[in-house]
């Protein structure tokens, strides 16, 4: 299978401290993969980078074989990123927020009302379309979130910390979202919660201090350690260091 | 320009949406103009006669634009909206244009607002008032850029106090609105000579009167003003779109 993402030596410096060191990993297209890691491990600076919002300090990625480095206006129209934080324009409704997503990508007026009643209908967010941003719960902020960052139709999508804050339905009906996503992009997902990698993607790295410490599907990850438990897996290699 | 107008139409939207917007952009420029007036009928003064009050009171409108747009863009650079934006398509150019350009009629209306307002308040209609409210785009091009320039280097917090406190009182008391200037002594004179408000309120007076000489120089001095504002507001917005 072919490579969606491929992460060479990247690396980023912030004056003294060094936030991701010599960074190399390769995606596979189609793929959920989930990097997680404690505090200031460096995965949102790395997702940063991957989205060309901040520069790198030395190395590279190829996006779909696009350079993060030289060629970051191509890198963003195929591209889309649900951040950390619900980012959502407040006064603006749930179908203003869907049309201003098409509207910055360039859609005509056509085109942004087809793709907005497509995501209103596919996130089920018929019952509050007019409602504004602000006044919505939680859960549904995120949920938008994500419709507005799948409207542009990306190859590859960025889920910074998709369900943190959220409560349990919210966000078992967020995993839903997700797990109806996967295979129909690549996605990558930075989350602080074990249960949300081992359940969602097929793939984890495991970051510490800017670096990578290991790659696997969960069931390797729990092997390499001899661990039952994937949180006690996770522990083992933060921990202990690279495996 | 399809997408640069997609992020505007969001900015206009999220300012008129705003009710502050309504009640200190348009609603306080009007009671200033009817509260002034009936001082103006009972004890008249010469300084609130609607043909110098009026000019006076729009400029002085347009510190609240300044306000507006200041916030927003600060509340916007702490919010994931932009860093979600800053991954789209859209060029530096598109946000900058996207927050200066919806300003544009709210100044316009404004000015609007306040001179079919002294109309009915018995000011005479001249063709002047059409080349008045047109004129307020110089000064509003001052006010707009400062808009730009306080959002983009000041937290929300300092906008409310730079702006919401500092430029109000300054283009309120050093704009020569509400007195002569000169009653303030001459270092005072000087000051506010230097600064662009009471430039800004000339040139609307001048304009209204039809006295183009009048209004050249200060036309000059407000544009100089509003040229450097907007060249240092661009390049530190530009700074804090890459530190983003």
């Amino acid at each position: 299978m072919k490579n969606a993402i491929e992460i060479r030596k990247l690396t980023k410096d912030y004056k003294d401290i060094r936030a991701v060191d010599n960074l190399d990993l390769e995606i596979r297209e189609g793929e959920l993969f989930a990097l997680l890691g404690v505090n200031g491990a460096g995965k949102t600076t790395t997702i940063k980078m991957l989205c060309c919002i901040t520069q790198p300090t030395s190395g590279d990625a190829l996006l779909n074989g696009k350079s993060i480095a030289s060629d970051a206006d191509e890198v963003k129209k195929i591209i889309a990123v649900s951040p950390q934080e619900t980012a959502v324009a407040p006064n603006l409704s749930v179908e203003e927020n869907l049309m201003l997503m098409c509207g910055v990508h360039g859609m005509d007026n056509r085109k942004s009302q087809e793709k907005t009643k497509e995501m209103i209908g596919e996130f089920k967010l018929d019952r509050i379309r007019g409602k504004k941003a602000s006044k919505l719960s939680g859960g549904w902020q995120r949920r938008l979130s994500i419709a507005m960052a799948l409207i542009s139709e990306p190859q590859i999508l960025f889920l910074d910390e998709p369900t943190l804050g959220l409560d349990v339905i919210a966000r078992s009906e967020l995993w839903d979202t997700i797990r109806e996503l996967k295979g129909r992009m690549t996605i990558i997902l930075t989350t602080h919660y074990m249960e949300e990698a081992e359940e969602l993607s097929d793939r984890i790295g495991v970051m510490r201090d800017g670096h990578l410490l290991a790659v696997g599907t969960a069931a390797e990850l729990k092997e390499k350690t001899g661990e039952e438990k994937f949180e006690n897996a996770f522990i083992k290699l933060v921990k202990g260091g690279a495996v | 320009m399809r997408k640069m107008l997609s992020f505007a139409n969001r900015t206009m939207k999220e300012i008129l949406r705003d009710p502050l917007t309504m009640a200190f952009g348009l609603g306080f420029p009007v009671i200033l103009l009817l509260l002034l007036s009936l001082i103006q009928a009972n004890i008249p003064v010469d300084m609130f006669e609607l043909h110098r009050l009026t000019p006076g009171i729009t400029v002085f409108g347009l510190s609240f634009m300044t306000l507006f747009s200041a916030q927003l863009i600060s509340k916007d650079r702490n919010s994931s909206l932009l860093t979600r934006l800053y991954t789209t398509p859209l060029k530096a150019t598109d946000f900058i244009l996207g927050y200066l350009l919806p300003v544009i009629p709210l100044c316009i209306a404004q000015a609007v607002i306040c001179y079919v307002l002294s109309l009915i308040l018995g000011m005479q209609f001249s063709v002047n008032i059409i080349w008045a409210v047109l004129m307020i785009l110089i000064p509003s091009f001052f006010y707009i850029a400062l808009g730009l320039l306080c959002g983009s280097a000041m937290t929300e917090k300092q906008v409310g106090g730079i702006c919401g406190a500092l430029l109000t009182n300054l283009s309120a008391w050093l704009s020569g609105i509400w007195f002569d200037i000169d009653m303030l002594g001459k270092a005072v004179k000087s000051f506010a000579n230097a600064l662009p408000f009471i430039h800004a309120v000339e040139l609307e007076r001048a304009v209204l009167l039809g006295d183009s000489r009048a209004a050249f120089p200060h036309l000059i001095w407000v544009l100089a003003y509003g040229i450097v504002i907007m060249v240092i507001a661009v390049f530190v917005f530009l700074r804090q779109m890459k530190r983003q």
